[in-house]
């Protein structure tokens, strides 16, 4: 059909997430194979390669596309490369995307990998005095735990959440990623377990704020008439990629600003950022949250997992905890939420973290993830945001 | 010794009034912090032409938090650390939310979202220049804070 916007997922892959302390390039190359394994197609067949960029490994991270393609083997593949923090990933599939869509290129594998040092993560090196990164860390002390902080503290304050309710979204993810092979942290904990972790950012604990990771995705994207010649049926296909921008005034105070824009003479508009990222997805798909099976969401804290419950639609505002409570987000209930166990279990590895969202939701909706499988899973949304305005939202279906 | 008492960012703050500076769009009066000097970033302002302005001294807190871990270089930590809460505040007039740390003595406990604060300068941490002040939110003592 002439208006069809899908592109087909050929194949997924991951390296497996942990502090592994090797060079990314290992990560992305072997996510890569592993995609391109599933894919049933060969490196040579690929005519478009995405890379998505990590900013703390060197040249060779910010030209990701050109050093994975370098890695598999030149073959003339046309290339991009792409930071847009975390949504790097989402950035790098999108660019497939429209040139598979704008008949330019067949076959896209789009990669990102991330080797990530100990503990918070902090601005690039050097004294940069005209970088609000930078600024913020040596100004305020203000980590990237302290906006989660705000943000769960908000909730609390307006929605009348509580320590439980964090922790419970803990114990929640890490029961859905214990048989994931893909994750770094599978390991059952108790609710008492979390609240005994010590605060790192009140009322955020420990074990409630996602590590940093060393990790690998890819994806292998194709023309849905590829997909067909090359006898790839009944694919997942990408139905939507949303990577908007917020809307001015951005109202809601985020990493790394010292401030909001200001409401004076601009109205608000009707969506936040956050909700801004998933409704553009919704609307490019053309269904709404009752459609989806399940969702992927940028849990970089267990209270923002909350957030996007609201922020893609799977309840009004202010409603989270109350579906939460209900189990309806644990596999089994009404709308599983990070099956994959999230970032929860598998800490942040910035570039691939929203192509590993794809891997997951290609993974159940082919009905592929086993033990923690989502029954019957016809549609998937995933959902990021990340530093400057940066945010994306997938929708796949099959 | 003349140790000399300076903002740690430059432009940010008057410690003087004090007060944070800001700058308003002369044509769509849209308020920035930091100030905003070249373009106005209004989407429907091509504006080039700012004013140079101080911020409302009192607010009302949006939400606040604490670092308990020593947060990462370029940060300039006091040995042994000591945790200090931050605070997202909401100014009226200026329609605007600023982050802050919360004034040394005051934590988590002390404060809530409504809370009303001032903001205070003090001292950041203290090199061989002299000190580096920054800007802080205090909790109004006595204040009808709900």
């Amino acid at each position: 059909m002439a208006d069809d916007k899908r592109v087909a997922v050929a194949g997924v892959g991951m390296h497996p997430w942990g502090k592994w302390g090797r060079n990314f390039v290992e990560y992305g190359v072997a996510a890569a194979r592993t995609a391109l394994a599933d894919a049933g197609i060969a490196w040579e067949d690929v005519d478009y390669v995405a890379g998505a960029d990590t900013i703390r490994n060197g040249y060779p991270g910010f030209i990701a596309g050109a050093t994975f393609a370098q890695a598999l083997g030149w073959t003339g593949a046309r290339v991009s490369s792409c930071y847009a923090a975390c949504a790097s990933g989402a950035a790098a599939i999108s660019n497939a995307r429209a040139q598979i869509l704008a008949g330019l290129a067949e076959v896209a594998l789009v990669v990102g990998a991330d080797t990530t040092p100990k503990g918070f993560f902090k601005p690039v090196g050097g004294e940069r005095r005209d970088d609000p990164d930078w600024l913020r860390f040596h100004v305020l002390g203000a980590t990237n735990p302290t906006y989660f902080g705000l943000y769960a503290q908000r909730r609390k304050a307006l929605y009348g959440a509580t320590d439980e309710d964090f922790a419970q979204v803990k114990v929640k993810n890490a029961a859905h990623g214990l048989s994931n092979e893909n994750a770094r942290y599978r390991k059952e904990v108790t609710i008492e377990e979390v609240l005994a972790s010590p605060i790192v950012a009140d009322p955020l604990r420990l074990l409630e704020i996602c590590a940093t990771s060393d990790g690998g995705a890819a994806v292998v994207l194709c023309s849905m008439d590829y997909a067909k010649a090359h006898g790839i049926t009944n694919p997942v296909t990408v139905n939507a990629v949303s990577t908007v921008t917020p809307t001015y005034p951005n109202t809601v105070i985020e990493m790394p600003n010292f401030a909001t824009d200001s409401s004076v003479s601009v109205a608000v508009g009707e969506r936040t950022f956050r909700s801004s990222i998933a409704h553009a997805a919704y609307e490019e798909a053309g269904i709404g949250p009752e459609d989806v099976s399940l969702a992927e969401v940028y849990d970089l804290s267990s209270a923002l997992e909350l957030d996007w419950y609201e922020d893609i639609g799977l309840c009004g505002e202010g409603e989270a905890e109350q579906l939460l409570r209900s189990g309806a987000t644990a596999i089994g209930g009404r709308i599983p939420v990070n099956p994959s166990g999230g970032l929860s279990c598998f800490g942040e590895a910035i570039p691939a973290q929203a192509i590993a969202q794809v891997c997951e939701s290609t993974w159940q909706l082919r009905g592929q993830a086993t033990g923690r499988q989502v029954e019957g899973a016809k549609v998937a949304v995933t959902a990021n945001q990340g530093l400057f305005g940066h945010g994306s939202s997938v929708i796949l279906a099959r | 010794m003349t140790a000399e008492v300076t903002p740690v960012v430059e432009g940010f703050f008057d410690p003087s009034i004090p007060a944070l500076l800001g700058s308003r769009c002369t044509d769509c009066a849209t308020v920035f912090f930091p100030a905003e000097e070249t373009w106005c970033r209004n989407p429907r302002c091509t504006s080039t032409t700012f004013d140079s302005i101080t911020l409302s001294q009192r607010g009302r807190i949006w939400s606040f938090t604490d670092a308990q871990y020593q947060p990462p270089e370029p940060y300039v930590s006091a040995d042994p650390y000591v945790p200090f809460a931050l605070a997202a505040v909401e100014l009226e007039a200026e329609g605007i939310v600023v982050l802050g740390q919360v004034a040394s003595g005051f934590g988590v406990a002390d404060i809530a979202v409504g809370d009303e604060v001032e903001l205070i300068v003090e001292v950041l941490y203290t090199d061989d220049e002299g000190d580096k002040v920054v800007w802080k939110w205090k909790p109004i003592k006595g204040a009808d804070n709900g």
